[in-house]
């Protein structure tokens, strides 16, 4: 195969491996914060989601809310990770105006969760496996906004303290195609666990990408840091500009310099944050308001019991139960919507019938259309109904295309439609000759040529679903024009 | 265990403190005095003993997933030297 050289990005002087790691930051599903009793909602008013624990006030303690360590088990669980029954808070320190207390309460040596691993189908076969290193609970930071005045910073605190989940992998990443890969196979697995709404648009998931470049069998390189990265488009950017950046320097003679830089969309270019670069000691020490976060086996194994069934175990459920090819099968669960969508249409019918006009009439319409999968105006009945009218060979694949279309816009009960409408498939041998008689008739010089080149049966066929609507049984319509043409 | 003067000086930066030269010099021997005088508890023995958490064995305090707090924003910035329209206000912090 060739798939590990088609990783490789070729250079002035040679083949060049990418290395990528991701630190990915989801917001916790919860209701309240994580150390205090406020609100999680996003937007409101300045403020308003705010607590004294928040605003760190003198004399406050943080106290956790439990639902945070359930939903980072879960999640834990979900990545086939190692769940730490013991787990420490830390402090780590650093200034800045949106972060109220001086420190972010993080985890440090001793994580909620530990090593897991992530399963990337990429779209010519291949399976990925990339490592999860860790995965914490820690405390969001609050907002500045910096164009509300000329020389003053605006602040919100109403995302301080509001749990996040930093989901670290390790660096196994060789390619853009496959960090969009893992970022996308991530948001899944939160969103199928109901951990995290992955809207990375709202900011609650975004991603920290560390890239390097290296020759094929080197020691790693010299990484750089893509901070905050908000969309899987722009990862996939982000990370081809900066390899081919790193790639340009060395192949001048120069060398990487270790620092933070910012993706420019706009710009398609990486540029380097500088000023964030000299102090990075952030002292980390444990927090002396917390006592260490302990639970035992028990607890592990009630929440594990109640996971919902996962994509991959859906996507080898689809493939081995149903008998559907890995590709569509990967494509139907990528959402536990859409793949609940698919259930409902191939329930009782042929399943790989049902995926394909799934994916490639319905949810091609969806995208076509940027709807959102419960806007759909063909319920999962009406589309089963259309593939029960095919399978009874009561419309043709191209009949039942047009129908898919009228109850796209009109609405309606397919089988009724094809009724009134008159769409049924003429499977009757009689009519078919009828018609093939009469073309034959009329079109003396084409049945002789047809005699010295087969192939024009072609323009016959043509001839009889034109006179027929479309609605002539092609197999019956060939085999009858073959016999009568003697072909 | 010592540290010098340029540890000193890191340490103030970290902390937001500003500190002179000759501050700098004095902190240097009362830290190290100190940090002498903490240096005694090497001296105990703790293989296999777990670090302390809490002089009482009881485990964490949780909370409900609930919303009990918030909605006073006014609270939350009467104590800042500026604010508007209950935002804090702060020198201008930019890239």
């Amino acid at each position: 195969m060739a798939e590990a050289s088609s990783k490789l990005i070729k250079g002035a002087t040679g083949d060049w491996e990418v290395v990528i790691g991701m630190e990915i930051h989801a917001q916790v599903a919860s209701e309240a914060k994580l150390f205090s009793g406020s609100s999680t909602k996003f937007g409101g008013e300045a403020n308003a989601h705010v607590s004294f624990v928040d605003a760190a006030m003198p004399g406050m303690l943080p106290v956790i809310n439990e639902e945070c360590v359930r939903q980072a088990i879960r999640t834990g669980l979900g990545l086939k990770a190692k769940i730490n029954n013991r787990s420490l808070f830390d402090r780590k320190n650093y200034f800045y105006p949106d972060l109220p207390q001086g420190y972010q309460i993080s985890q440090y040596k001793d994580p909620i969760v530990g090593e897991g691993e992530v399963v990337l189908y990429m779209l010519d076969g291949e399976e990925v496996r990339i490592g999860v290193e860790r995965l914490h609970l820690e405390q969001d930071a609050g907002k500045s906004m910096h164009d509300q005045h000329p020389t003053m910073s605006f602040v919100d605190l109403n995302r301080s303290g509001v749990a996040l989940m930093e989901i670290v992998s390790k660096p196994d990443i060789r390619s853009s195609e496959e960090a969009k890969a893992y970022m996308t196979k991530m948001r899944t697995i939160v969103r199928y666990l109901g951990t995290s709404d992955g809207n990375m648009e709202e900011g609650s998931m975004r991603a920290d990408v560390n890239v390097s470049v290296r020759r094929p069998g080197d020691p790693l390189g010299t990484r750089c840091e893509l901070k905050n990265m908000n969309s899987i488009r722009f990862i996939g950017q982000a990370i081809e500009y900066e390899a081919r950046r790193q790639i340009g320097i060395l192949e001048d003679g120069g060398s990487i310099d270790q620092e933070t830089r910012l993706y420019d969309p706009k710009k398609g270019e990486t540029r380097s944050m500088r000023s964030k670069e000299e102090a990075h000691d952030y002292r980390y020490f444990p927090d002396p308001d917390l006592l260490p976060l302990e639970f035992d086996d028990a607890y592990v194994e009630e929440l594990r019991k109640d996971l919902p069934e996962l994509p991959d175990d859906k996507r080898d459920r689809f493939i081995s139960d149903l008998g559907l090819k890995p590709y569509d099968a990967s494509v139907l669960v990528a959402s536990k919507r859409l793949a609940a969508f698919f259930e409902k249409v191939a329930t009782g019918r042929d399943a790989q019938l049902a995926a394909n006009w799934v994916i490639n009439e319905w949810l091609g319409r969806i995208n076509k259309e940027s709807l959102d999968i419960d806007q759909s105006p063909v319920s999962a009945d009406q589309l089963g109904a259309i593939i029960d009218l095919i399978k009874a060979g009561d419309i043709s694949g191209k009949i039942a295309k047009d129908l898919f279309e009228i109850v796209w816009t009109e609405g309606g009960d397919p089988a009724k439609i094809v009724e009134e409408k008159g769409m049924k498939q003429v499977t009757d041998t009689g009519a078919i000759e009828a018609i093939i008689d009469e073309i034959i008739a009329k079109n003396p010089d084409q049945v002789e040529k047809v005699k010295e080149k087969p192939s024009l049966i072609g323009w016959f066929v043509g001839q009889v679903m034109k006179a027929s609507q479309g609605k002539a049984n092609p197999q019956a319509v060939n085999q009858i024009l073959k016999d009568k043409l003697g072909l | 265990m010592s540290i010098d003067k340029d540890t000193v000086k890191r340490v103030a930066r970290l902390a937001r403190l500003s500190v002179t030269e000759e501050e700098a010099e004095s902190l240097k021997g009362e830290l190290n005095s100190i940090l002498n005088w903490v240096e005694m508890l090497n001296e105990v023995d703790v293989d296999g003993v777990a670090p302390m958490t809490s002089v009482v064995t009881q485990e964490m305090k949780k909370r409900d997933d609930v919303v009990t707090d918030g909605n006073y924003a006014n609270l939350v910035v009467s104590n800042a030297p500026a604010s508007e329209e209950n935002y804090f206000m702060v020198p201008k912090v930019i890239e």
